[in-house]
């Protein structure tokens, strides 16, 4: 994947309006840690179906920050969970640390 | 168009809060994070339209729609695309947004509800003024249909009325207050305490009194003001 997080569609919707970029930025700050974590924790219990819905929950937030590729895969990764079918891991958990790494810098 | 969130993910409510802000149709008034909250709310308000997640914990969108009596429009947000064929099972969905919304494609959607909206309140309106020509009576525990246009004559008799058609008279356990009511201004008039007549089969009038077939029917003072205003005279 080399597309990289951006602000590019929180800023078109927002039409300027920095107090809403701030709010929709905090909210992904704190979610987004919390998310992970419980993906992982239900991962380490091979509780593949309940990571699918932390997929599912994180998946908006990847195309928030702007990533169209990283998007379509955590759709395949998703309904691969709900199968019992981890082939996408490790490029699901790559985009989680680009993104994470992006929203220290925001 | 009043409309309501319904999305347990908080960012999700954001964004389309911002976009209805956006929108000058769209007066959003509540925002809700689950389905349970919003019925109870919309069990005692009236909304235009709802963006309504379908993947919900619990309680989903659907299971919202299948609540509701009588729903108002909706637009469906959702990361899903493969809800879409659920989504054509309900006639109050106008439109299915994919997450991440845009502005142009949210106010598409706002601008198809409108649309529908409107639809429906002009369907509502011609069925609410839908003319009614005719009238059921009790006679001997059996609904009789009489047509408004074959009724001569209604005249008092006690507790009954007498109802005068062109084939048959009917004498039916009711008043002249209640007959009254049912029958349409434009075609009945009350001549007389006793009588109302179908002003259209009014063959003359003379002094006081109007011949509809072979009867003829007092006109009272007070009643023959409107009776002559009713006339195309020359």
């Amino acid at each position: 994947m080399n597309e990289k997080p951006n602000l590019n569609y929180l800023k078109e919707i927002s039409g300027g309006d920095l107090e809403f970029e701030e709010k929709l930025l905090i909210i992904v700050k704190k979610e987004l840690p919390e998310e992970i974590n419980t993906y992982k924790k239900f991962l380490n219990e091979n509780n593949f179906k309940q990571a699918a819905e932390l997929v599912h929950k994180i998946k908006h937030k990847i195309s928030i920050l702007g990533l169209e590729k990283s998007y379509q895969l955590a759709i395949d990764y998703e309904e691969d969970l709900k199968k019992d079918n981890l082939n996408l891991k490790i490029e699901f958990e790559e985009v989680l640390n680009s993104m994470i790494c992006f929203i220290k810098t925001v | 168009m009043k409309s309501i969130i319904i999305d347990d993910e908080e960012m999700a409510r954001a964004i389309i809060g911002k976009l209805s802000s956006n929108n000058k149709n769209l007066d959003l008034i509540e925002s809700f994070s689950n389905a349970i909250e919003a019925i109870k709310y919309l069990n005692q308000n009236s909304v235009d339209l709802i963006f309504l997640d379908i993947h919900m914990p619990t309680f989903t969108g659907f299971d919202l729609l299948q609540t509701l009596k009588n729903p108002p429009k909706v637009i469906l947000t959702t990361s899903d695309k493969n809800f879409a064929i659920e989504a054509f099972e309900y006639d109050c969905i106008v439109d299915y947004l994919v997450k991440p919304v845009t502005q142009e494609r949210f106010d598409k959607a706002v601008q198809k509800a409108t649309l529908f909206s409107q639809a429906s309140k002009v369907e509502t309106k011609s069925k609410d003024t839908e003319v009614i020509n005719e009238l059921y009576v009790n006679i001997d525990r059996r609904l009789v249909k009489i047509n408004f246009a074959t009724i001569n004559l209604i005249e008092a008799k006690g507790d009954y009325i007498l109802i005068k058609t062109d084939s048959k008279n009917y004498t039916v356990h009711s008043t002249m207050k209640k007959i009254e009511e049912k029958l349409p201004d434009d075609l009945f008039l009350k001549v007389h305490r006793s009588f109302i007549i179908n002003t259209k089969k009014i063959i003359d009038i003379e002094d006081n009194s109007v011949l509809i077939g072979n009867n003829v029917i007092p006109v009272s003072r007070s009643n023959r003001p409107e009776l002559m205003k009713r006339l195309n005279l020359l």
